[in-house]
């Protein structure tokens, strides 16, 4: 029994948390690791992005809320996804003709793009106070919990609860739905593949007929579709805060980084990778040490290695870790 | 129209831009917009020692600047000495002992031969230096945060005059950059970039959570100054009389004095170390450290120790980041770790270098200038083109109540707009490099 309860304490509190969290982190740095891969160059605004596209939902959802559109048990947010999509996909694509297309015809080296987007970054994210405001929204709505803590310990007679929320689960199918058709899409389709053979190698690429400017159009549009799905994941789970997104710019690079930039499957396990090791090492193991150590054995104190506020210290001890062992990252990345 | 007058010619207009806003606003904001922008402009000058002599991508300028706020507090804050009874040594003794945890891991992984061994030696010395390290640091800190919480509850500081907690918060921004340098400059130029950025969330999250070391969120507040309080000089009647003789009344006279003092000492410490910064751009060692940024093989084929230089220009500039820290510290009177914002302190110095010039360090003065005008005077100018935007609806139109609430949003907006147009149109900046 106490083997069980120390588990559901460690589902609900760790690995519950960590999977939602890590989906919401591959998703960003799949966009992160696709424009690095076609495009080269780090993508500083990628955090605002993902706030643009959660922004628009934010609106949509709103205004659907008040019409009296709803999606019975599940948030209305999934409804204004597609909107918010299709305006982040506008919003990038015409910052890629005004802004980046400039850079790329010059070449210009890497290093002048990530400050290019610096700049962009800058735009967006005034853009996204300038109309919504820098403080926190609510949009979720719908059923609160899968499964709450009273109705578990109910059923199973267990001392601890196990609470998933519905957004938790709504974040790990539409990241799984997202993967699944993202590697359908690379692998199975002819832009897809056009696209892999630009980022591999872009001399052979052009040599046999590939258009560059629909690879990166086709880029462009993936990464807006990943970040503003990321977006609202994200604001479903926690809260919609501009601020906070332009915070999430560390772990998901981290989690680009620690998969291996320009590899869009080291991008996924680099989003949990990160995800676990935040939630690992901030939470407080009492409660599980409690159930599985002999009474003379249970700490004094939490247990915790370090306190939530150091989440950002674990996702960079992690990065600087791979980088100075595996410098392309666990999956092999490229180097440029 | 030959260069110099060019060049004297866009500081004339910033100096008039700035002269304005005394005539339109108040003298006050101007000598505000001054005094921060001589700030801004050796945070400035530190970036531009990395990026445009060396072309070294640091993001983690917030992290030094707040490093060298730190500095203020531990030199210049009020020497408490039960808090280093109860446990200020044990602190320290921690932190020696985590330090010396490191340095066993570093060295184990150094010297033993690679292995299963090895894993095992390391992974022991790291437990066991971290649960050693709270054993002792826990109740320490507890002890130390007991003392008097609700207005002390830190370590307290030296008691020094402020004005040394200038150099020493370069100091101590030279020596975190040297940590973070020995780790992190053999990475490609993307990664140097993610990893200062997250040194700096880090050195911020410290700042915020150890408030054994400066009270966290708590804020120190009440540092002493390198002038004297307006009050003081209120019931001086010596002042009293001067400024009357100049038409003044003494509460303005007395701020201004204060303001003015602080512009001196600021532009003193500018003066210096833009003189040392052109000195070294002049010298053999600044046209190395170009040759390198420009070619690194090449350089490193003329026998350059490339890694050395990078991490030499790295702690220096990142050190001018901890002078200005300390300084802007300072003219706040106060530690308030929660301000610290990339966006304002990272990347806004980026916009003031690229905008002023890489490379030249008179451009990057007159860049800080411009862009902390800019930044201060954007809000006021949005709010007054909204309101002419929405003059012609309804009063009570949500549209307008919106537009206006946003207004204040415009800055970053603005200084989005403004990096983009000079990387477009004048890359090189309004002040190239030679």
């Amino acid at each position: 029994m106490d083997f069980l309860n120390a588990l559901v304490a460690l589902s609900n509190f760790v690995l519950v948390p960590a999977i939602a969290y890590g989906s919401q982190l591959a998703l960003g740095a799949l966009g992160v690791t696709l424009i690095y891969g076609i495009l080269r160059f780090s993508n500083f605004a990628h955090g605002d992005t993902m706030a643009f596209g959660a922004m628009i939902t934010v609106l949509v959802t709103w205004w659907m809320q008040s019409i009296g559109i709803s999606f019975g048990p599940l948030p209305t947010a999934l409804l204004a996804l597609p909107f918010g999509i299709l305006g982040t996909m506008l919003l990038v694509l015409f910052t890629d003709r005004v802004v980046y297309k400039f850079y790329r015809e010059q070449k210009a080296k890497p290093v002048i793009l990530v400050i290019v987007s610096m700049g962009v970054m800058f735009i967006m994210n005034g853009l996204v106070r300038f109309v919504i405001g820098p403080g926190d929204q609510r949009f979720a709505d719908g059923e609160r919990f899968i499964i709450s803590a009273r109705d578990f310990k109910q059923m199973t007679g267990l001392r601890e609860g196990l609470a998933i929320k519905t957004t938790q689960g709504i974040t790990v199918v539409v990241a799984v739905i997202c993967v699944v058709a993202l590697f359908w899409f690379l692998n199975r389709t002819r832009t897809g593949k056009s696209m892999r053979a630009y980022s591999d190698n872009e001399d052979l690429a052009l040599l046999s007929g590939i258009n560059p400017e629909r690879v990166v159009m086709y880029t462009w549009l993936i990464v807006a579709a990943l970040a503003a799905t990321a977006g609202v994941l994200y604001g479903l789970d926690k809260s919609f805060k501009p601020f906070v997104y332009f915070q999430l710019l560390l772990p998901i690079f981290a989690s680009a980084i620690v998969g291996g930039l320009g590899n869009p499957l080291g991008a996924i396990a680099g989003g949990f990778v990160i995800a676990f090791s935040e939630v690992t090492i901030t939470y407080a193991w009492k409660k599980v040490a409690k159930y599985m150590l002999p009474e003379s054995l249970e700490p004094s104190g939490l247990a915790q290695l370090l306190s939530t506020d150091y989440k950002f210290a674990v996702s960079f001890v992690i990065l600087l870790i791979v980088l100075l062992f595996k410098p392309t990252g666990l999956f092999k990345g490229k180097a440029v | 129209m030959n260069e110099t007058l060019k060049n004297t010619g866009l500081f004339a207009i910033v100096g008039g831009l700035i002269l304005l806003t005394g005539f339109m606003q108040s003298w006050n904001s101007a000598i505000l917009i001054i005094n921060m922008g001589l700030i801004s402009a050796i945070m400035a000058i530190g970036v531009n020692l990395q990026w445009g002599f060396a072309g070294l991508f640091n993001v983690g300028v917030m992290g030094f600047v707040a490093l060298g706020g730190l500095a203020v507090v531990l030199i210049a804050g009020d020497y408490s000495p039960e808090a280093w009874s109860a446990g200020g040594f044990g602190i320290v003794l921690a932190l020696l002992l985590g330090a010396a945890t490191v340095t066993a891991a570093v060295m184990i992984s150094k010297k033993m031969a690679k292995g299963r061994a090895r894993t095992i030696a390391m992974l022991a010395v790291l437990i066991g230096g971290f649960v050693l390290y709270r054993a002792v640091f826990d109740p320490n800190v507890a002890a130390v945060e007991a003392i008097n919480p609700a207005a002390a509850g830190n370590i307290g500081g030296l008691g020094l005059p402020v004005l040394l907690a200038w150099p020493a918060g370069g100091l101590l921004a030279a020596g975190a950059a040297w940590l973070i340098g020995k780790t992190a400059l053999g990475l490609r130029s993307d990664y140097l970039a993610i990893a200062t950025l997250g040194i700096a969330e880090i050195i911020i999250a410290v700042l915020k959570n150890e408030d054994w070391l400066a009270r966290g969120v708590k804020n120190v507040i009440g540092l002493p100054r390198p002038v004297p309080y307006e009050i003081d000089l209120q019931n001086d009647p010596a002042f009293v009389e001067r400024a009357a003789g100049m038409g003044l009344d003494p509460v303005m006279a007395s701020t201004l004095y204060v303001k003015l003092g602080y512009s001196v000492l600021f532009m003193v410490v500018l003066l210096v170390l833009l003189w040392m910064a052109q000195m070294a751009l002049k010298s053999p060692w600044g046209r190395m450290m170009r040759a390198i940024r420009d070619n690194e093989v090449a350089a490193e084929a003329m026998g350059k120790d490339v890694t050395r230089r990078h991490l030499q220009i790295f702690v220096l500039g990142s050190a001018v980041c901890g002078i200005a820290g300390a300084m802007m510290t300072t003219l706040d009177g106060q530690l308030t770790p929660g301000t610290y914002n990339p966006l304002r302190f990272t990347f806004l110095v980026w916009v003031m270098v690229i905008v002023g010039g890489s490379g030249n360090n008179f451009g990057a003065v007159l860049g800080a200038m411009l862009i902390w005008f800019l930044w201060v005077q954007v809000e006021p100018l949005g709010i007054w083109v909204m309101e002419l935007l929405t003059s012609g609806m309804a009063e009570d139109s949500a549209l307008r109540d919106h537009l206006l609430d946003s207004a204040a949003h415009m800055r970053l907006l603005t200084m989005g707009v403004i990096l983009l147009l000079v990387l477009r149109f004048s890359p090189r900046g309004l002040i190239p490099e030679k």
